[in-house]
């Protein structure tokens, strides 16, 4: 199911430059969070008319609470908005939309998490619900600094890469699975486009089975509107042309599923 | 309780409240948010004869108050339209309006003439649709093709027709009146007005159609001049819709003189509006003691 809720803000901190961490109260959301869901976020007073799609980052189930981690994009975006909310305050969201990432996929075999800026947030609940079932392998790429790359540290071993070299490796999350000679059985990737594109193409090579996390520009978020498509590689059963929802059949998709 | 009763060419709406097409699909995904029985009719996307891939990403910008769309009518054909969406919706208990959209006359004729054996209570007609190169644009911009495609579709369809104007013209009274003239049983309006936006950090287009259609509460004010000149200016129902996203907006409308309203774009920003603005409608009623929601209807001359 999916639920429009107003959510309490129980935290919300900045963890980068222009990266926001927040906490959410959940009443239903977070118990029924899967791994690359994501969540409609509105702005409070309604100046802006779309909502924000927003990976969910973590969650504790039990608690209902939910974590969203959130780059702020310019002077008069909503993220901007978001991230002037005090803890206390109502946030409206819908959610939890998406089909997020196939855990079952994942159980017992060698999983790779590749995530590019501000597409790592959703590989930490992905990282944290294979638990003990996992054999996790986390590369993350940077523009500049990094942000979150100790909190993968318990899931296995965490490799940084930044195009300025503030970190042990220069270069880009492809440039470090390749000079750290990775290999694995599945990879979960997320990021920005030319990095998916990348990524594809080397699942393509390797032989290795790939599912990524797209983004597109929204209206509705739950696959009415069909502003969010990507071009499929064969004929979708709802659209009946070569056309999937982001929102709603995605973000995840199998690599060799979708033309980028 | 009162009486929200309204009626367009003959067929009976439980309330004036109405999805605008291309909003809201053909409604499965909003029934998770609400129950679509309680809408006066819920209007689904534009179907057209075979399958459309629709236009290139970025499809959607937001604007200032509102969004601009280039879907390019994408649209899985009738034959899975009938198949599928048409049995979904007699589940529940709401008028279903089909919108309908085709390259040439033939092509709306012959998806009109699927939906005859179908239990629809209405058609309408987009003719006005800004974003298809080589869509309804040339019939919903001159009067002259606009009372052609009215007569052609009246012919094949059973139901009573509704021909959705386009706004995007220097006199909406002319195609109102061109519609009539067509045989039209009813008029509905306003569609999306042609815009564009400028990525200026990408120094491109913000939508890969480089224009699209501007919805949302920028363009209300728009709507009720245009639906206020229809009304005066033809005898047949007027629906009015652009920008409602409350009751206070929709009762706009209806005192401009449209006999229904349609909620587009505000279901984007809350999946539930349609019900809310019915709700904030039947609360107007009480507060004002009006008894039916017909005597709000056309109040100013
Ligand atoms: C499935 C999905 C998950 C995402 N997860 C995250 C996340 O966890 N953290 C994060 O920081 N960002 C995430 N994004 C990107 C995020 O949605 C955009 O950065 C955000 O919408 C920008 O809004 P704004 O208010 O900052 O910008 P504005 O310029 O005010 O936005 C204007 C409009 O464009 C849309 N828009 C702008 N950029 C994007 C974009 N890259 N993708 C989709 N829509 C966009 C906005 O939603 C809004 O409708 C995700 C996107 C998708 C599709
Ligand atoms: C994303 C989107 C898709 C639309 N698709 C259609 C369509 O298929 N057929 C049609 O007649 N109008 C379509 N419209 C126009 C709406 O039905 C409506 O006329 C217009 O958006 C103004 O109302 P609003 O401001 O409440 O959205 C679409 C509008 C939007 C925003
Ligand atoms: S955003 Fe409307 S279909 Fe995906």
């Amino acid at each position: 199911m999916r639920y429009k809720e107003d959510c309490r803000i129980l935290s919300q901190e900045e963890i980068g430059k222009d990266i926001f961490s927040m906490w959410l109260q959940t009443d239903r959301i977070a118990s029924e969070a899967r791994p690359g869901q994501f969540l409609s976020v509105y702005t409070r007073d309604a100046s802006k008319l779309l909502p924000r799609p927003i990976s969910i980052c973590d969650a504790d189930p039990e608690k209902g609470c939910l974590r969203l981690v959130y780059r702020v994009t310019g002077p008069s975006s909503g993220t901007r908005q978001f991230s002037g909310y005090h803890k206390g305050i109502c946030l409206p969201v819908l959610g939890p939309l998406g089909n997020g990432y196939p855990m079952d996929v994942a159980k017992g075999k060698r999983l790779l998490l590749l995530g590019g800026g501000i597409g790592i947030p959703p590989l930490l609940y992905t990282a944290r619900s294979l638990g003990k079932n996992g054999d996790v392998t986390t590369v993350l790429g940077y523009r500049d600094k990094p942000f979150m790359d100790q909190e993968f540290l318990p899931f296995g071993k965490v490799f940084c890469a930044s195009e300025n070299g503030d970190t042990a490796i220069r270069g880009n999350v492809l440039d470090a699975v390749r000079t750290e000679g990775l290999s694995a059985d599945v990879i979960f990737a997320c990021g920005p486009k030319p990095m998916l594109r990348a990524v594809k193409s080397y699942a393509a090579e390797k032989n290795i089975l790939c599912y990524l996390s797209l983004e597109e520009r929204m209206a509705c978020g739950i696959g009415a509107c069909l502003g969010c498509v990507v071009r499929s590689t064969e004929k979708d059963e709802h659209s009946q042309v070569n056309n999937k929802r982001v929102c709603k059949d995605g973000p995840v998709f199998l690599s060799d599923e979708v033309e980028l | 309780m009162k009486n929200m009763k309204v009626s367009i060419a003959g067929v009976e709406l439980k309330n004036p409240v109405m999805t605008a097409s291309g909003t809201f699909g053909s409604g499965e995904e909003f029934s998770a948010f609400l129950d679509l029985s309680r809408l006066g009719a819920v209007v689904t996307k534009g179907v057209a004869a075979t399958p459309w891939p629709g236009n290139p990403t970025p499809r959607v910008a937001e604007t200032a108050s509102g969004m601009l769309n280039a879907i390019g009518l994408q649209n899985p054909g009738i034959d899975t339209f009938i198949k599928r969406d048409i049995p979904f919706l007699k589940q529940f208990d709401t008028r279903i309006i089909v919108n309908v959209c085709g390259k040439t006359a033939a092509e709306y004729c012959q998806v009109v003439e699927r939906l005859s054996e179908c239990p629809v209570d209405l058609l309408e007609i987009n003719v006005s649709c800004p974003n298809v190169k080589h869509g309804g644009i040339a019939f919903g911009q001159d009067p002259v093709q606009l009372q052609r495609i009215t007569q052609e579709v009246k012919k094949a369809a059973r139901q009573p027709v509704i021909m959705k104007l386009s706004p995007n013209v220097t006199d909406i009274t002319e195609m109102a009146k061109a519609a009539e003239a067509g045989g039209a049983d009813a008029v509905s309006l306003i569609n999306t007005l042609t815009g564009m936006k400028i990525d200026i950090y990408r120094r491109t287009f913000a939508l890969a159609n480089r224009t699209g259609g501007l919805s949302g509460p920028c363009i209300k004010p728009v709507a009720v001049r245009m639906v206020y000149q229809a009304v005066r200016a033809v005898n047949i129902p007027v629906i009015g819709m652009g920008g409602i996203a409350c009751a206070e907006d929709a009762l706009e409308f209806l005192m401009a003189g449209a006999s229904a309203v349609s909620v587009g774009t505000a279901n984007f920003h809350d999946p539930a509006a349609t019900v809310k603005i019915l709700e904030g409608l039947e609360r107007f009623m009480e507060e004002q003691q009006v008894e039916r929601i017909t005597d709000l209807i056309r109040v100013v001359e």
